[in-house]
């Protein structure tokens, strides 16, 4: 029997739990190996040849090591095509180009005002730093941009890459859950029809229920 | 033309896609979308591009957006035509993958303000804002400090062999090495190297060129 995956990272980090989300749709066997950020282990050595950027997560499958939680998700889905959610990195060509394509609007568009409004609405008053309104209003602003052009594409499909669940959905799953489920701007979400459809497609799939069972816990 | 790049002077994403389509030897019909005019809010752009970002791609019946998506597109379709830019084996290109997330999460955020305070705004003429400068130079030197000790191990950034991983840099490499950034990049000797060898490429010449 193969050695499960390791993968080194808290479950609450969006990037750690986009990796773990990936590895239970595809029924992919791992290992979570606790970091303490608070002890800095993530900026010690022997993480650094890991992760030379020192974040969170790293993983490691026999003789590779991967970072980025984006190229992590690609690695295992191409390599178990025909594991768990198959239809994860696209079923044709076509599908999987439109999954690239959706899951670079994610991270390019999607996850800078999201992860800004997250890290101002949660984190900064526990930090007990000062919020800073202008950012807030510049980052809603933005996302509200984003979530509209998510409504008209949502409207005539299904998941966004296509009729299927793809990575591009998935990588949307951390973010999302913080801002819905920790702040009050849940209705820039739930407010959108198609976009609230989708959500609580996405966001009831057993997969994710783990997960956020795993950052609870 | 089958292959149509919807796209500006000028914009860096734009590039990334005909870097690849050189790099491919692929025929292409370019058409100019002029921003100054808006031509990029157009319902028949934004059909192309919902974001209503350049650049938007089309090959055949096939509409994309998102550079790094289509230059991917282009590598897997077109395999077989031009240089390679991806790598077969799928151990070997899952590092290549790494690699393309550090261009798009790392360097290119670090330097997308440097390039409008130090390239686009000199153009227009505009001045400079030097505490954004010597922030932002600061974000890009802790990203290639990382670099340095990859390059220092690996000839390409994804591994052996020249990708898109590579690639993804040559655009905005182009307006910093014009600027005084530039001796962020000369200060480190295997990125130093890494940066000649990539703008030396003759497919990334006639990109530039023609």
């Amino acid at each position: 029997m193969a050695t499960p995956v390791k993968v080194y990272g808290p479950p609450l980090s969006t990037a750690v739990s986009r990796v773990l989300v990936c590895l239970l749709e595809k029924d992919v066997p791992f290992q979570l190996v606790p970091v303490s950020m608070a002890k800095m282990e993530h900026k010690k050595p022997d993480y650094i040849k890991m992760q030379p950027f020192g974040q969170v997560p790293a993983f490691q499958d026999d003789d590779i090591t991967l970072f980025e939680s984006r190229a992590i998700c690609r690695y295992i889905a191409e390599k178990y095509p025909n594991k768990g959610t198959m239809s994860l990195f696209g079923t044709n060509p076509l599908v999987k180009a439109s999954m690239d394509q959706w899951l670079e609007a994610e991270s390019q568009s999607f996850i800078p005002p999201s992860s800004v409004l997250a890290f101002q609405i949660v984190f900064a008053p526990r930090m007990k730093l000062k919020q800073d309104e202008a950012l807030i209003k510049q980052n809603e602003a933005k996302l509200v941009k984003v979530l509209d052009v998510y409504e008209n594409r949502l409207g005539s499909s299904q998941y966004l890459a296509g009729d299927e669940f793809t990575l591009a959905d998935l990588s949307h799953l951390p973010n999302t859950q913080f801002l819905v489920e920790k702040t009050n701007r849940a209705e820039l979400f739930t407010s959108r029809k198609n976009v609230s459809r989708w959500w609580s497609e996405i966001s009831t799939r057993p997969a994710w229920k783990k997960v956020v069972e795993m950052q609870n816990a | 033309m089958a292959i149509k790049l919807y796209g500006a002077a000028g914009s860096t994403a734009t590039l990334q896609v005909q870097a690849c389509l050189a790099e491919k030897d692929l025929h292409y019909e370019f058409v100019s979308i002029n921003m100054s005019y808006k031509e990029h809010k157009t319902p028949e752009f934004l059909s192309r591009n919902p974001f209503g970002q350049v650049p938007a791609f089309e090959d055949g019946d096939l509409k994309l957006f998102e550079s790094r998506a289509i230059t991917q597109y282009l590598a897997h379709t077109y395999a077989d035509k031009g240089n390679d830019v991806i790598i077969k084996d799928p151990k070997k290109m899952a590092i290549v993958a790494v690699w393309i997330e550090v261009e798009s999460q790392k360097f290119d955020p670090a330097c997308s303000k440097l390039v409008w305070e130090l390239g686009y705004k000199p153009m227009f003429g505009m001045t400079s804002d030097d505490v954004v400068v010597e922030e932002n130079e600061k974000k890009l030197e802790q990203v290639l400090d990382v670099y340095e000790s990859r390059l220092s191990q690996s000839k390409y950034l994804g591994g052996d062999s020249f990708t898109l991983a590579d690639l993804h840099h040559l655009p905005v490499i182009k307006y910093l090495m014009g600027t005084k950034a530039k001796r962020l990049f000369e200060a480190r000797p295997h990125v130093s190297a890494w940066v000649a060898d990539i703008q030396s490429r003759p497919a990334w010449v006639k990109a530039i060129t023609t």
